[in-house]
């Protein structure tokens, strides 16, 4: 290849390169133009409020202040945004162990055992992941407040241990992959199905729960209409309402809010960084279900 | 107790043990909401009282008297058929631009896809309110250009615009879902296409666009019921104004059925929305026929 190349005329080589040079040029652009937003919040978290609307385009602080953060933090109503975290984390890390039994636990079900009534089940299943989330949203409204738990966490928890079809369609695809001669040698040894799942198949399909936990907790953290539904007490509050409000109270203090904004996607970005792999797999096989 | 451990460890009972939280979800979470929703579509009902028949009575109000009712539609109707199909266009361009072998590629992705990332969070809807100020950034860029400021998110003809460039700017999902389609292009169709001399735009039409035709089916059928079920751009950073320009189907039956407390009124706006979208849906599945390719069907 590299002998090939070689003996190419120079300007041809020369060509590629430019062309090349081009290409990451344009794309780098188009990077920073997606991601000016974002850097341009964070910037002005870090600026002076008298600042922030004087030198408006700019990304970099003329004068560096932690200021915005120390009085966002205060929160309102009594409540530090510590609180609000804590919710958000309480709430998320539920709704992601939810999230993740009943995906494994449906998904080998599903996928491995046979038994009558199997497939109806599983094209229900299917039907209702096209079902509109706001379609349900009055009637589970009642539903819950009927059974009390309006002003509790228990809605935005609770339905994760009893649902999730995509998460469930995505285990069961990596279930399949796995051969089922493991299952038969186990049988053999006298292993009965419960034995053979928690033994063989979910050491082995821990990578797809990885996704699974990702995708909630992310979908679980940023989730505003859950908590403007259910949370009506200040001392429940999730940071993504908690924000909403905070931005309603402190209208003049730009900063202060950006603060918090920027605080509120660290969670989101550090899960994304350690887990880009997984994410992005199962994004993206999210279209191949198809 | 021997009797009831032979009977779980036999596979139909234990099948039923496994899907038992699906099949708990399926009833209570799902099957008795939705069918609560039909019957409070014909009701009046307000939390407090016990709900009233009324009929059809709902769908009357919603079609005769209830002009935000179609104001919110049409918003909705336009938002969606506007954003969806530049969102598609973009993430396949976008797709088609990261497809080749880079050390690279992998942080032009994350960078991309960073802003999907964020969906629909409190913390970008906030930032993108700040960045359409006024005297926010993009106005001040456009006096460094020596474009005249403009009152973004004040002003009926340019309000809607913001909140679809904001669901534009997400199209990181979908861009990811078309680079993986991409990769399973065989790279011997590529190779055989360019020995017989086509050119590269030849080859896209030719090959890979019948090729990723049904993830782009699936990327259209998603995009298009979620942007139905748009709420919280509205919510968040217009409240629906200026004029209700912005005021989304959804945000509209929330007003109704949680701020005014009509129940009824929001479950029969929820079916129609429904009705709506599985119009929307069915169309285009019908459509799929004639477009989308599936590979096995020529074998």
């Amino acid at each position: 290849m590299t002998a090939i190349s070689a003996r190419k005329p120079r300007s041809m080589k020369r060509a590629r390169q430019i062309s090349s040079c081009i290409y990451h040029v344009l794309v780098v652009l188009f990077g920073f133009g997606m991601l000016y937003p974002l850097l341009w919040m964070i910037a002005a978290s870090f600026k002076p409020n008298t600042e922030i609307f004087t030198s408006v385009s700019s990304l970099i602080p003329k004068t560096f202040t932690f200021e915005n953060y120390i009085t966002g933090w205060r929160g309102f109503s009594g409540l530090s945004f510590a609180v609000f975290f804590k919710n958000s984390f309480v709430i998320s890390v539920i709704g992601t162990i939810g999230s993740v039994f009943a995906a494994a636990v449906v998904a080998f079900g599903f996928a491995r055992l046979r038994f009558r009534g199997r497939n109806v089940w599983f094209t229900l299943m299917i039907l209702t992941m096209m079902l509109p989330s706001q379609v349900m949203m009055i009637p589970q409204f009642v539903l819950y407040n009927k059974m009390g738990w309006v002003g509790t966490i228990l809605p935005l928890t609770v339905p994760h241990f009893f649902g999730g079809g995509f998460n469930i369609f995505m285990v069961m695809q990596f279930i399949r992959g796995i051969p089922r001669d493991m299952d038969e040698a186990a049988v053999i040894d006298g292993c009965n199905w419960y034995m053979i799942f928690l033994r063989i198949i979910l050491p082995l399909i821990i990578p797809s729960l990885v996704t699974v936990a990702v995708l909630t907790f992310i979908g679980s953290w940023g989730d505003f209409m859950g908590a403007l539904l259910y949370l009506n007490k200040p001392q429940l509050y999730t940071v993504a309402y908690a924000l909403k409000l905070f931005s309603d109270a402190s209208y003049t203090d730009f900063g202060a809010t950006f603060a918090m904004s920027v605080l509120s996607l660290i969670p989101i970005l550090i899960l994304f960084f350690f887990f880009q792999r997984q994410l992005v797999e199962g994004i993206s096989t999210q279209g191949l279900k198809g | 107790m021997r009797s009831i451990r032979q009977t779980l460890e036999k596979e139909s009972v234990a099948g039923y043990m496994f899907i038992l939280p699906i099949i708990i979800g399926l009833i209570v979470f799902t099957a008795i909401p939705f069918f609560t929703s039909l019957y409070l579509a014909f009701t009046e009902y307000d939390m407090l009282t016990a709900p009233k028949w009324v009929g059809v009575d709902n769908f009357v109000k919603m079609f005769t008297k209830d002009k935000l009712f179609w104001k919110s539609f049409w918003v909705t109707f336009k938002f969606a058929i506007i954003q969806v199909p530049i969102k598609l266009l973009v993430s396949l361009g976008v797709a088609l631009v990261l497809s080749r072998n880079s050390k690279a590629i992998p942080v032009y992705r994350a960078t991309f896809y960073i802003p999907s990332l964020m969906g629909g969070s409190v913390a970008v809807a906030l930032m993108w309110k700040q960045l359409f100020a006024y005297n926010g950034p993009i106005n001040n860029i456009f006096s460094v250009l020596g474009i005249a400021p403009v009152r973004w998110l004040n002003d009926v003809s340019t309000a809607l615009g913001v909140l679809i460039g904001l669901g534009i700017w997400q199209f990181g999902s979908s861009m990811l879902i078309f680079l993986a389609a991409l990769k399973n292009v065989p790279a011997s169709y590529h190779e055989a296409a360019i020995v017989d001399g086509a050119s590269p735009v030849r080859r896209f039409f030719a090959i890979v666009l019948p090729m990723i035709t049904p993830v782009f089916f699936f990327n259209l059928v998603n995009q298009t019921i979620s942007a139905f079920q748009a709420f919280n751009s509205s919510y968040l950073i217009t409240s629906g104004k200026p004029l209700n320009s912005t005021l989304y189907y959804g945000v509209h039956l929330y007003n109704r059925a949680f701020t005014f407390s009509e129940m009824g009124y929001g479950s029969a706006m929820a079916w129609f929305m429904l009705l709506v979208i599985a119009f929307f849906t069915a169309l285009i599945f019908k459509s799929s026929n004639a477009w989308v390719y599936y590979e096995s069907e020529v074998k």
